[in-house]
């Protein structure tokens, strides 16, 4: 079986002014594929992400969503559509309610007519288990509901692949597990995905292979087995060995 | 107080005339400023350097000068060009101008209290830089500047009696005229004051009552 090729990074460079950020990241990931990214704070992982979809632009190096070359892409719109992305901080528009913020991707940007629009976001609501909060405002919801929101305006635009920016670390621990819940029934449903999370029960459980990232390069990527019981770095095991100490083992 | 009703009671036609006018004065020049305040603000947060710069000017010579010196201009000193408006022309200009470069500071701050992860939510889902800004930026950033449009409509209003120096007979314009025939002046003002301070209030009302109907349920910017 051939395997489709969904994103392929080529040796990503970005500085912010003299601060080089990414100093040649590559990667790629198969329809269907699962990777979780972890390492330090500052290694440049949410830079990375935000270069995938362009909200940064690199300053160097490709990177392909199938085969469209999007660093030089002349209709961005349409390659963000195909890329959806999850924040930190969930980024709901706050004026809208859970359905509107789910909807108006739909009918403002691919021009649904109102009702298909209204059916198929509330088809991702009941995806992530909130369609009886369809009515409410992003102020009136927890912040797991948020997030599962965010997840469902992502979903509804049908996207190649889903970028998450550490999705569940704005969160109280208790609300964790429903968002991570979520994610893992995606991954099942064979959606790709690339995520920066710490949460390492979840990434040993669910990832395809994780990616162990600092100082702006990957320092060692693999298959959770292989980085958890028989990493190449001493690095890897010492970060890994920290994080699992930290975040411990649940939410898996 | 029977004196005030006497005198309001002959006086009544003229100052309803002038009231009329200057209603025409407070809300043409609100709603035209409003667009204008809007197309300003918008122009100066997302316009190149050169568009942005020149309404940074604009809004300073505007807020910097006072709005009777941009009357006389507006009415005295365009003539010589050919320009001749009459004064009712020449004020509603002027305050829809100076309204509007007001309107356009708070808006602009309003704006930029929106947070910004708002646009980048919005580019991420495959909208465009404008796309953005009219459905997700400007919603709510007009909510949030509703109290401060509150006050300003409240200055526009009372500014309109202005308009009597170059010789529209709105309110104070008739009141002026209606006390150099009885020599009642003080009561003659203090009526019209009056009719103000109820204008005040019912635009008061109007607008705190849309601030109500348009709040995001359970959404505290102020917090
Ligand atoms: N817009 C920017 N301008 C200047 N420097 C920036 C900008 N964005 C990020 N940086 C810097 O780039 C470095 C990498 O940031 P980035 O947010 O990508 O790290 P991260 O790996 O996501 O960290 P964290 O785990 O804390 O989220 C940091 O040192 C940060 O200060
Ligand atoms: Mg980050």
């Amino acid at each position: 079986m051939t395997e489709q090729m969904i994103l392929r990074i080529e040796d990503l460079y970005k500085s912010f002014g003299d601060h080089e950020v990414l100093k040649g990241i590559s990667l790629s990931l198969n329809k269907g594929e699962t990777k979780v990214v972890v390492g330090p704070s500052g290694t440049g992982k949410s830079t990375m992400l935000n270069n995938i979809n362009m909200l940064i632009p690199p300053d160097q190096g490709r990177i392909y969503l199938e085969d469209v070359d999007v660093t030089t892409t002349t209709d961005l719109t349409k390659i963000r559509q195909e890329i959806g992305f999850v924040f930190q901080d969930f980024g709901l528009f706050d004026h809208l309610t859970a359905r509107d913020n789910v909807m108006i991707g739909l009918t403002r940007v691919k021009k649904m007519a109102g009702k298909e629009a209204a059916e198929l976001a509330m088809l991702e609501l009941r995806r992530v288990g909130l369609e009886k909060h369809a009515g409410q405002y992003p102020a009136e919801l927890s912040g797991g509901q948020k997030q599962r929101v965010g997840i469902a305006r992502a979903l509804a635009m049908q996207p190649k692949l889903i970028l998450f920016d550490e999705p569940t670390s704005a969160l109280d621990p208790e609300l964790i597990g429903e968002v991570l819940t979520v994610m893992k029934n995606l991954a099942r449903d064979g959606m790709t995905m690339l995520i920066v999370s710490h949460e390492m029960g979840f990434a040993r459980t669910v990832s395809d292979q994780i990616i162990f990232m600092e100082n702006g390069v990957i320092v060692e990527q693999g298959s959770p087995e292989q980085l958890f019981n028989n990493p190449q770095q001493e690095r890897t095991r010492e970060f890994l060995f920290k994080l699992t100490d930290l975040y411990g083992e649940g939410g898996g | 107080m029977s004196d005030l009703l006497n005198i309001f009671s002959t006086a009544y036609p003229r100052l309803l005339e002038g009231l009329g006018i200057t209603l025409v004065l407070t809300v043409i020049p609100m709603v035209l400023g409003t667009l204008f305040g809007v197309g300003l603000a918008l122009g100066k947060i997302y316009g190149n350097r050169i568009l942005s710069g020149f309404i940074t000017v604009f809004i300073e010579i505007i807020r910097g000068t006072p709005l009777l010196v941009q009357l006389f201009i507006l009415y005295f000193s365009l003539p010589p060009y050919g320009i001749r408006l009459s004064a009712l022309t020449a004020a509603l200009i002027g305050f829809t101008i100076n309204s509007g470069a007001y309107q356009a500071e708070y808006l602009r701050g309003s704006i930029q209290s929106v947070s910004s992860g708002q646009l980048k939510a919005a580019l991420s889902i495959g909208m465009s830089r404008w796309q953005g800004i009219f459905y997700i930026i400007l919603p709510q950033a007009l909510r949030r500047v509703i109290p401060s449009w509150t006050n300003e409509f409240i200055y526009l209003l009372k500014y309109t009696s202005l308009a009597y120096i170059i010789g529209a007979q709105e309110l104070m314009g008739q009141a002026r005229f209606v006390a150099s025939r009885n020599f009642e002046f003080f009561k003659v003002y203090l009526i019209a004051a009056v009719i103000y301070l109820l204008l005040v209030l019912v635009l008061t009302a109007v607008f705190n009552r849309l601030e109500r109907r348009y709040r995001i349920p359970g959404f505290d910017y102020k917090r």
